[in-house]
């Protein structure tokens, strides 16, 4: 060490000045904190996938013994290898706990949120850095929670990711236990909505004013609204939901109550289990669209960048997707048509249900308008985010049958909801998730993911994930009941266990389709070719940092001049120019 | 070892005339906002579906309103306090700023004090629903109110419930008229006649149960202040020394969200011990 070196001060070399546990585990950089999102969601989308799996084989092959794993799973779950009713009920809660709570949400808010907003408004984090740290371990705890609630006595949740009550009051403690697991994750959600708004409004680079916001930042900051504004009153009913279960009160427990023929006399009665449905519900309403918008958010920039053109209607998609937000917390109730709540409320929310349908077409309308007229760029971001678009509409419009309160008395509790929602939330956001994770890998790693893997990805899964549900629209119309152990005794041999059949060999064929991404995302990471800040030729401000960013994002604090989606523009010598960069005369 | 600089962590954005902390503090209440706005809810639904009779008619049969009332004082006085750091900081005076600050603390373990001792007159409180009416004092009833005497036998509480077990007797103290500590005789009632017993706890009715619920979440509250009270008493010396305009935000977000607590309170006072 001859020469004394005073050049170790560029921006560069922060990230490298701290221990490995500041800046892997215990970081407050929104970049790391992004990715421990996204690892720790994409492991916990995995698991709750696996659960499908084994309770796909019991749908299938009602009474065999489950293949492979069977005979790792504990008596409670599954007795000589066969699953039991307990087992697939409580699988079926944590599926749904799961995918919800642990995976879609932290994902699509804590991973992509976290990493590209702060990026894309010019920020150099977030604003409250500690905060969101705290947000990424409070949320790893309620994680955890859940997960050892396998292990206690009785096993975990078992009363459905919805938790109806009185059911939900009498179960074992693995129900107090994801309680407790609820209350950590609503609060890592809270944490983090402050954040993102405070970093949207505030921190916005000079010139970015909030219609030149990217349109991901706009569906993120309308989720960490309905973050904010919906889950506080969930927390309310969990608490509620505890005090009923360790406190002995009554808020769900309505008087003269009679459980496995025993009177329940000890306790006082007067609550109402309709009280649960409706707190958890204006809860959950709102969370559907935290799950859709940033997805919606992901499309958009993928769509933007490979057509080579201004997204279609910007500003109809941002007031869309503020009324969007505004109305869907006044449409919790028509999830509960069927509970007797009586006609005039189901009307309210039909109409308001209908009304909410509206700016969600326009969303798509737009989107698919965009398309008119592009020269496509068809690589593996563009092509989830293309197949997002009819599996949502498919998504979105069986669901209107739902939101009628004359059909949904068919159609409600049968597999027709489980195959309107999951594809919403399936091909629909998790594809959207699948595009932006090859979309922005570049800028994360600096290398690109393959597009050979990409595609062998891509397809299969496009296939697969239709087997898997169109299936149930024909099994729900035919009547069949939803979380049922043994579909059997319903379907006594009817062209509908056919179909069982088919949906269980898609899923399994669907999880076979996901080996090329785990390749995929393990050897790009080290292999994957090299490329500059803004390999996709993009205009929004996460491309004029260098990949991957450093600690503090840009090496000059940028600022914008112009929108954020400006392509093609006639008589320029690129077809894009960059929010960051003056556009000449 | 740089830090980041995060833009408007001190000085306001001229959109919001806000700085971020403030900013974000205000979102947080408002979060709050609906938390309690879901229990409030709860208790307007659960009260207004009630049959007549399950509900007391005003919670001051069974609560403690001028206990009440002087923690409703002791908790505005400590708003008042907080500004009063606050404006102390703002005009450069540290040390009234503590003492105002330490005030504040007083006042709130003043308030969880006087709280504690309410909750636990309820929990010695006991009320013993009948099979059938007896006599008490003149009068056939089906429930007696009061508390159980020393002799009376110890509540065993059900593994599976619990629920207190019913026991083979009680002795119980009835209530006075105005639910005054009763000087009346001690009555004996067989276990065989007694269809449910329980104190005044969560569990013995809707509204006990909303009563507990609510107070007890906004007592967390005021803990959750108190430490944080707490901390800017040890170390605000210190984050006073290398930024006074930083230690003076704090202490406004804390007063911020020590404001709302109070307020809490000041719809907690009327709808649960006076309506």
């Amino acid at each position: 060490m001859s020469g004394h070196h005073d050049h170790s001060h560029g921006h560069h070399d922060h990230g490298h000045d701290l221990p490995f546990w500041r800046k892997y585990i215990f970081s407050v950089d929104h970049k790391m904190i992004g990715c421990q999102y996204t690892v720790t969601a994409l492991l916990f989308l995995f698991f709750g996938f696996t659960l499908m799996m084994i309770m796909r084989w019991q749908l299938a092959y009602p009474g065999q013994a489950i293949p492979f794993i069977g005979q790792y799973l504990s008596k409670d779950i599954a007795a000589d290898g066969v699953l039991v009713g307990d087992g697939y009920n409580a699988f079926g809660a944590m599926h749904g706990t799961i995918m919800v709570f642990l995976a879609i949400v932290p994902l699509a808010v804590g991973g992509f949120g976290n990493y590209v907003l702060p990026l894309q408004v010019g920020a150099p984090d977030m604003a409250f850095p500690k905060l969101n740290m705290m947000s990424y371990w409070v949320y790893f705890c309620g994680g955890v929670t859940m997960l050892t609630s396998f292990f206690i006595k009785g096993g975990a949740a078992a009363s459905g990711w919805t938790s109806y009550p009185p059911l939900s009051v009498f179960a074992s403690s693995g129900q107090t236990v994801w309680l407790l697991g609820m209350v950590l994750l609503i609060t890592s959600s809270l944490l983090g909505s402050v954040n993102f708004i405070v970093t949207t409004v505030q921190m916005r680079a000079k010139g970015l004013s909030f219609f030149r916001l990217p349109f991901f930042v706009w569906a993120q900051l309308v989720t960490s609204f309905l973050l904010l504004l919906a889950f506080p009153p969930l927390e309310a009913a969990g608490v509620l939901q505890l005090m009923d279960r360790l406190a002995g009160t009554s808020f769900f427990m309505p008087s003269g109550l009679v459980f496995s023929s025993e009177p329940q006399t000890h306790m006082s009665g007067g609550g109402s289990p309709l009280l649960w449905q409706h707190l958890f519900w204006f809860l959950a309403h709102p969370e559907v669209y935290v799950l859709i918008l940033p997805a919606m958010g992901i499309v958009s920039e993928v769509i933007a960048t490979n057509t080579r053109k201004p997204l279609w209607g910007y500003k109809s998609l941002v007031y869309s997707v503020i009324f969007l937000g505004f109305m869907s917390f006044i449409v919790w109730a028509h999830h509960m048509f069927m509970t007797g709540m009586g006609t005039t409320l189901s009307t309210f929310f039909q109409a308001t249900t209908m009304v909410i349908s509206v700016p969600s077409v326009i969303v798509l309308t737009c989107l698919i308008l965009s398309l008119y007229g592009a020269s496509i760029r068809y690589n593996t971001p563009m092509l989830f985010a293309l197949a997002f678009l009819p599996m949502f509409a498919i998504g979105g419009l069986t669901g209107l049958p739902l939101g009628l309160t004359a059909s949904d008395i068919h159609l409600h509790d049968t597999y027709y909801v489980i195959g309107h929602f999951h594809y919403v939330v399936a091909p629909g956001t998790i594809f959207a998730m699948f595009a932006g994770i090859y979309y922005w890998f570049p800028k994360v790693t600096g290398r690109k993911m393959s597009e050979f893997l990409g595609k062998l990805h891509f397809w299969p899964s496009f296939v697969f994930i239709n087997v898997v549900f169109m299936p149930m629209f024909f099994q729900g119309m035919a009547g069949l009941l939803r979380r049922q152990y043994d579909q059997t005794e319903q379907l006594h041999g009817s062209i509908a266990h056919g179909l069982t059949k088919m949906s269980s060999y898609g899923a399994w064929l669907l999880a076979l389709a996901q080996l090329p991404f785990i390749i995929n995302f393990f050897y790009s990471m080290f292999k994957g070719r090299k490329v500059d800040a803004n390999p996709w030729e993009s205009t929004t401000l996460e491309w004029a940092a260098p990949s991957p960013p450093p600690h503090g994002n840009f090496d000059k604090t940028p600022v914008v001049y112009c929108g954020p989606y400006e392509y093609s523009v006639p008589g320029k010598s690129k077809d894009y120019c960059p929010q960051h960069v003056a556009m000449e005369a | 070892m740089s830090t980041t600089v995060i833009p408007h962590d001190l000085e306001p954005h001229p959109l919001t005339g806000m700085y971020n902390g403030k900013f974000g503090i205000w979102l947080f209440l408002a979060s709050e906002i609906m938390l309690f706005g879901a229990l409030f809810s709860t208790y307007v639904l659960l009260r207004v579906g009630a049959p007549p009779g399950q509900w007391p008619a005003h919670g001051s049969e069974i609560l403690n309103v001028p206990l009440a009332t002087l923690n409703t004082a002791v908790l505005i006085s400590s708003s008042v306090t907080m500004v009063m750091s606050w404006a102390a900081l703002k005009m450069k005076k540290f040390g009234s700023a503590q003492v105002w600050l330490t005030i504040t603390f007083l006042c709130a373990g003043a308030f969880l004090v006087v709280k504690y001792f309410e909750y636990t007159d309820k929990f010695h409180h006991y009320q013993v629903w009948l099979n059938d009416p007896m006599p008490v004092g003149g009068h056939e009833v089906t429930t007696i109110k009061g508390h159980l005497t020393a002799d009376s036998p110890k509540l065993e509480c059900s593994e599976k419930t619990g629920a207190f077990n019913i026991p083979e007797y009680v002795i119980i103290t009835p209530d006075g008229d105005h639910g005054s500590s009763g000087h009346g005789e001690a009555v004996r009632v067989e276990g065989s006649k007694i269809k449910r017993i329980s104190n005044f706890g969560p569990r013995h009715s809707p509204y006990l149960a909303t009563y507990f619920t609510m107070t007890g979440l906004h007592g967390l509250h005021i803990v959750g202040g108190m430490v944080v009270i707490l901390y800017f008493m040890l170390v605000g010396g210190a984050i006073w020394k290398r930024s006074p305009e930083k230690y003076t935000n704090r202490i406004e977000c804390t007063g911020l969200y020590w404001h709302f607590v109070d307020l809490v309170w000041i719809f907690l006072f009327p709808v649960l011990y006076l309506l």
